[in-house]
């Protein structure tokens, strides 16, 4: 009985709304927040950034003809290029004096991209990461231990000022050094960990070679993000780490972390719409695709000062579920990204993601991904060859049973995919590594 | 009595059989009986050496993906219906062999054949109350 009462305690805790008003607010009442904040992002945007207003001219557009918030397709798209070719500040919607903090995005191709806050950004940053994270289970109580880079990367200040709004105690670790981590864990009593899923197994993987029991931590929580990942990981970490491994979502380019944040419920990361519009449009047309359909999400920020995006493509493809959810949130949800619309494959007319491939690899025990693609045509039709590098965990002296673990890869990709796949296992080390980063796709069908 | 095998997974590309050979030569190390099998795709080759730690290690330094597996040495009557008693006294002891091949040596009169089985011990306390010779390791390593 006691037993019970503290689990419907624990239960209750769990489920803390950081924001109700805003985060459980009708349907309706929503889309009139979100039109009036559109109407004053669009005039801001328009009247102070040069970019968004030429977009505007070239198709004799002004904001007065947004009238609704089904005008909204009517709205250029803002791409990565359009960042870069206004490099550093020409995206900024107000002067540098009123700009309190600069971040900036990876870079990974060529410059990075800059964004700046005001104040007030700053502001509803933190509350909105402080709404993912109470979502998540974390209360005044905790103890968030951050595991990302401090610097010009969101990832970090976005935690951090998030979780100190909640009233939470942040241990600022930044990356590296897992063994201090893990020092700092052990003798700090971190409750909650930050950081990427990668590098929570890494952690894992150390804890192990160390013989650090999980159990003998005071860990409850992971807020994981910066990188896709799988269902499999989840579980994998949540096993290995001894924790309930959550999942947020965020974009230097839009905002940083905070954009979206699961529930307990784990079905969905919440969209925080009353200061984001979430779109799903076909990469290839533009095309706004009906609700529950999979495509590249488009975010338009609205309540953004300094560096307002508007129908931003975020390159990244999921799914938006608007079906009510059990915590009481009416903001719709997106799923995990399930990768990158420059990534996408179309293979015999379906679309292929190698991530899809690198989750089915992952759930054959002992395959490490090591694995590329090969796309061929012949005549008419596509094929795809997925060639395997075979390590000792995937190698049997018997025969039979080196085909029977073919046919079971074969078998789980079609299921996965939706597409026949060739399984081909290769020997070690056979496949080229480019500065660490594997080339995973050949297509040949163009050349 | 269990006799020590490696086994090695190669692509049928051509030179990959030439490289193992070269890889184990370089070592120092003797191949006393082998055997392949293939699809097109790829193949298991599985090496019955003088040492046997030394060509795994010397493999696995060269890229090559290698296990360890036991197997039985049986010496044979080299005589018309010698292995067929062999066989049939192992289908008698309902013992299943995943697969054989013939070591390259003869051992006296006999011959011997590599035997894999899914139960090692199990087959050789059949084929031993049944009079057949099996051979130890290191016999086998130094023929
Ligand atoms: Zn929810």
């Amino acid at each position: 009985m006691e037993k019970a009462i503290s689990t419907m305690r624990f239960y209750e805790e769990q489920m803390r709304i950081w924001d109700p008003l805003n985060e459980c607010m009708g349907r309706e009442e929503l889309a009139m927040l979100q039109f009036t904040r559109l109407r004053d992002t669009l005039n801001r945007a328009y009247r102070n950034v040069p970019c968004y207003q030429n977009k505007f001219r070239s198709l004799g557009l002004v904001p007065e003809d947004i009238k609704g918030l089904s005008d909204l397709p009517l709205i250029p798209f803002t791409t990565k290029e359009d960042l870069r070719l206004n490099y550093p500040y020409g995206m900024f919607a107000v002067p540098l004096r009123e700009v309190v903090r600069i971040h900036s995005s990876s870079g990974t191709t060529g410059k990075p991209t800059v964004v700046g806050y005001t104040r007030h950004d700053l502001n509803t940053w933190s509350e909105l990461v402080a709404r993912f994270m109470t979502a998540a289970g974390v209360t005044e109580d905790d103890i968030v231990h951050i595991a990302f880079g401090y610097g010009l990367f969101t990832g970090a200040f976005g935690l951090h000022y998030g979780a100190e709004r909640i009233g939470a105690s942040v241990i600022p670790m930044s990356s590296g050094n897992t063994d201090k981590q893990l020092m700092i864990m052990q003798d700090y009593r971190s409750t909650a960990v930050v950081c990427t899923p990668s590098y929570a197994m890494t952690m894992a993987d150390r804890m192990e070679k160390l013989g650090i029991d999980p159990a003998s931590l005071a860990l409850k929580v992971g807020l994981f993000g910066a990188e896709p990942w799988s269902e499999e990981m989840r579980r994998e970490i949540e096993q290995r780490l001894g924790i309930i491994a959550t999942d947020n979502y965020g974009l230097s380019e839009v905002m940083g972390p905070g954009i979206a944040g699961e529930c307990l419920h784990r079905c969905g990361m919440h969209i925080f719409e009353d200061h984001f519009i979430a779109e799903i449009i076909d990469p290839e047309t533009g095309e706004v695709l009906p609700s529950g359909a999979t495509g590249e999400l488009v975010l338009t920020s609205i309540t953004k000062e300094a560096f307002p995006m508007l129908r931003y493509r975020t390159r990244d493809i999921t799914r938006l579920d608007y079906t009510p959810c059990a915590c009481g949130r009416t903001h719709v949800r997106m799923k995990k990204t399930m990768g990158r619309s420059d990534d996408m494959l179309i293979i015999k007319g379906v679309n292929v993601f190698p991530t899809q491939i690198e989750e089915v690899l992952f759930q054959v025990e002992g395959c490490e991904p090591h694995y590329q693609l090969v796309i061929e045509r012949e005549g008419t039709m596509d094929t795809l060859e997925v060639q395997v590098e075979v390590n000792e965990a995937i190698f049997f002296d018997e025969m039979k049973k080196q085909r029977a673990f073919v046919d079971l890869l074969e078998k789980r990709l079609f299921s996965a995919l939706g597409v026949g796949a060739r399984v081909k296992l290769v020997e070690p080390s056979s496949m080229p590594r480019h500065e660490g980063k594997a080339k995973r796709v050949i297509d040949r069908r163009h050349l | 009595m269990k006799v020590e095998q490696i086994s090695i997974f190669i692509e049928n590309k051509s030179g990959r059989l030439a490289e193992v050979t070269h890889v184990l030569g370089t070592a120092g190390v003797n191949i006393r009986a082998l055997s392949l099998a293939d699809t097109s795709d790829f193949g298991i080759l599985r090496l019955i050496v003088d040492k046997t730690d030394q060509a795994k290690s010397a493999l696995k330094a060269g890229g090559f993906t290698v296990s360890k597996t036991e197997v039985v040495a049986v010496e044979v009557p080299d005589r018309p219906l010698g292995l067929y008693g062999i066989l049939e006294v192992l289908d008698r002891g309902k013992v299943n062999v995943e697969y054989m091949y013939a070591f390259v040596e003869r051992c006296g009169g006999n011959a011997v054949i590599i035997f894999r089985f899914d139960n090692p011990e199990e087959a050789i306390r059949v084929l031993t109350a049944n009079g057949v010779g099996v051979l130890a390791g290191e016999r086998v390593y130094s023929m």
